[in-house]
């Protein structure tokens, strides 16, 4: 079995069987990670560019580090987004990194469907490390990955999502592959947040956090942009920290062996309390390092293209 | 020198002809109009049997980009994209570089018109300078140099106070206004619709409300100052009852709805084909429904293409960065006879909507085919199929979604004033 498209742009492209082969890829990739010499001739001779238009630390660092044990030759490409500062559109930009003939393109752009553009526009394989606030498919993966690494499986499992649905990349790539891979998700956090129609997307909203982590195995908070604070969405962070926060009153209600995820970087003491942050059931730095392994397994499947 | 229109299917909705009769044409004005007519002038004969003979048509809402934006469309180019699309007379939107918001910018383009342009073409003045929303244009010697109505098309007099006051002085001097109604509030910073694509996209989005609200405030302001308003572009399930209701309880509102917002939805923009983002955006298909509801109910008066041309600099970007519109003069006809084959207007009520109605809305002496009146004439070829090709426009820009689409039906001839501008 094999990829069936050169790019991952969206998770609503591949098909459940392409995410297990995703994620099984993923657990022997994991293991390289752990050798004293974290490196396989894989992808030697390969190319994979970075073309980052929003600024990234973990996402980058994890793509880059991810090509550089299979042996690839990286390069991290840091890019303004706006044409009118820049004076080359997105298309050009694509054009002129093709002529150099990388394997690989890994975007992040501010802009829904601009990884889109680039897949249709070149030969290069474009994986989408996040565009606006559309997918962000390898976090969903990792995300998976690591559910599927201590829960076995996530057939059958109850995932609620909290916070920013409405701006978030990652919870629309995380609702579409939670739901294909058949699990329940539930989301939860201000209706200024939560889009209008998002049971159209075959989610249930519970505003209440304390209602809806009740029976949850699964909790994935999702980082408040301080920036937002005070317009229109939400008056204070001190209000949402209140009432849409995870703290440890609010976990108690929550299954036993609940896993508590956030795809970072956190704002300690917004989304998550720091009690429930150092608590056993935080994942949060197993999701950083599966995010490796996830990353690894998909550049080795798609070089194969 | 004489022209015969033999044999069409003669079409007036002003007077209510529909029959298979003869059309003369001689000076540049309809001579007769009868069954088996015949001139010893007659120096060419249109055979138009099985075509439908009509007014020519008027598409009310167009942006022809002249002055200052020639690299997306000229007086000229707009002009022959209308001929080609059947239009005989095109009305152009006032957001311009500089702004049609005085008499000297209306004197231009009507000269430049007369010069360059193959088709009638009417200005629209703007109603506030500069299309701020602050203070009122010029509005007197707009219509004096010859503009047809007022609009800011384009933007939204967000202040209801100056809305007011541009409705009271345009009715002193009798001057239609014509609404973009958006609160810009609500749209934000929105790129497409609100609603089921716009949630699993990620995209910014446009509340419908944002148009509802403000079909509400105009419709208001119109009963208040008792001056007509025409509403640009309706597009949502809301704004159809909103004008349905105030018509009904006499308000004196009209409107027009473009192509696009009966042929496509939202669920289009899946592709992020920037060609699809417009102003207001695709809506659902309840709002199609609904559109097609107040077309066939009368609630919506005229379809006009709202023509917004752009170049591959606009379009060929980030969804997110894309410049909305959509080109429409060269494909309006035949989306339109769309609503004839699926019985929600019949043929005179269609050709209503794109002659007599506009001209009576802007009070203009053009969309009836009576003896005397200018020789302006569109027919229709309505069984052809085409297969849209935005290589092959008159326009400068090819932002169109429908390239590729296959339609049937479209414009045989286009004649002006008694002379021949377009054919197939």
């Amino acid at each position: 079995m094999e990829l069936k498209n050169k790019d991952l742009i969206s998770i609503s492209d591949v098909s459940p069987e392409e995410i297990n082969l995703i994620l099984d890829t993923a657990v022997s990739m994991k293991e390289i990670s752990s050798r004293e010499i974290k490196k396989v001739p894989t992808l030697r001779g390969k190319t994979i560019i970075n073309l980052f238009f929003e600024a990234s630390t973990r996402t980058r660092t994890s793509f880059e580090i991810a090509g550089k044990r299979l042996s690839a030759d990286v390069v991290n490409i840091s890019a303004s987004s706006s044409s009118v500062v820049k004076g080359e559109t997105l298309e050009d930009t694509g054009r002129n990194l093709q002529a150099m003939n990388p394997d690989q393109i890994i975007v992040r752009h501010p802009c829904p469907g601009a990884p889109k553009i680039l897949a249709e526009l070149l030969p290069a394989s474009i994986v989408n490390a996040g565009d606006g606030a559309h997918e962000h498919p390898t976090q969903a993966l990792l995300d998976a990955f690591t559910i599927r690494e201590k829960k076995g499986t996530l057939s059958g499992l109850k995932v609620l999502i909290v916070g920013d649905i409405t701006h978030s990349r990652v919870a629309r790539s995380n609702i579409f592959l939670l739901l294909k891979m058949g699990a329940e998700v539930i989301v939860s956090g201000p209706r200024t947040m939560v889009p209008l129609f998002i049971e159209a997307l075959g989610v249930a909203y519970i505003p209440d956090i304390n209602a809806a982590v009740k029976d949850a195995d699964v909790i994935m908070m999702l980082r408040i942009q301080l920036e937002r604070q005070g317009k229109t969405l939400f008056p204070t962070l001190r209000e949402y920290s209140r009432f849409f926060g995870l703290s440890r009153a609010v976990l108690e209600n929550a299954r036993e062996g609940v896993l508590v995820m956030h795809p970072g970087p956190v704002n300690r003491g917004v989304e998550i309390s720091p009690d429930v942050l150092s608590g056993s059931y935080t994942v949060i730095l197993d999701q950083v390092e599966n995010g490796v392994a996830v990353r690894m397994a998909l550049m080795y499947l798609l070089a194969g293209k | 020198m004489a022209l015969l229109i033999k044999n069409g299917r003669v079409i007036d909705p002003s007077s209510g002809t529909d029959d298979t009769l003869d059309v003369l044409v001689e000076k540049g004005k309809i001579k007769d109009i009868g069954k088996d007519l015949s001139d010893d002038d007659i120096t060419e004969e249109i055979d138009a049997k099985g075509l439908i003979v009509v007014p020519g048509l008027i598409d009310m809402h167009t942006h022809l980009r002249e002055p200052g934006y020639e690299y997306k469309e000229t007086i000229k180019t707009g002009s022959e994209a209308a001929a080609a699309g059947g239009f005989t007379t095109i009305v152009c939107m006032a957001n311009t570089k500089p702004v049609n918001d005085n008499a000297s910018v209306t004197r231009y383009i009507i000269n430049k018109a007369q010069n360059e342009a193959c088709v009638n073409v009417l200005p629209v003045g703007a109603i506030t300078k500069g299309l701020k929303g602050e203070t009122l244009a010029e509005i007197g010697e707009l219509k004096e140099a010859g503009a047809v109505a007022i609009s800011d098309d384009g933007m939204t007099v967000r202040n209801s106070e100056v809305m007011r006051r541009g409705l009271e002085y345009a009715k002193s001097f009798s001057m239609p206004v014509i609404c973009h109604s958006e609160d810009t509030y609500l749209s934000g910073e929105g790129v497409m619709n609100e609603g089921v694509v716009s949630t699993r996209l990620g995209l910014k989005e446009i509340p419908p409300i944002a148009e509802d609200v403000m079909v509400s405030r105009d419709v208001l302001l119109s009963e208040w100052t008792g001056h007509p308003v025409h509403i640009a572009h309706v597009s949502t399930v809301g704004s159809v009852r909103i004008i349905r209701e105030a018509k009904a309880r006499g308000v004196k509102v009209t409107a027009e709805t473009a192509p696009h917002f009966f042929s496509l939805t939202e669920k289009a923009v899946e592709s992020f084909d920037t060609s699809l983002k417009v102003n207001p955006p695709l809506g659902s298909d309840d709002d199609v429904k609904a559109v097609k509801e107040g077309l066939k109910d009368g609630t919506i008066d005229v379809i006009a293409s709202d023509h917004a041309p752009h170049s591959t600099v606009e379009k060929d970007v980030e969804f997110d960065n894309a410049a909305f519109g959509m080109v429409g003069l060269e494909t309006s006809l035949s989306l339109s006879l769309v609503l004839v084959k699926e019985n929600i207007l019949t043929f005179p009520q269609l050709i209503e909507k794109m002659t007599i109605n506009p001209s009576r809305i802007l009070n203009i002496d053009k969309g009836a085919l009576s003896r005397g009146a200018d020789a302006d004439i569109t027919i229709i070829d309505p069984e052809t199929e085409v297969v849209v090709d935005k290589n092959l426009f008159r326009s400068r820009s090819k932002n169109s979604p429908f390239h590729g689409h296959r339609l049937t039906g479209r414009a045989a001839y286009t004649i002006v004033s008694g002379r021949v501008v377009f054919s197939h």
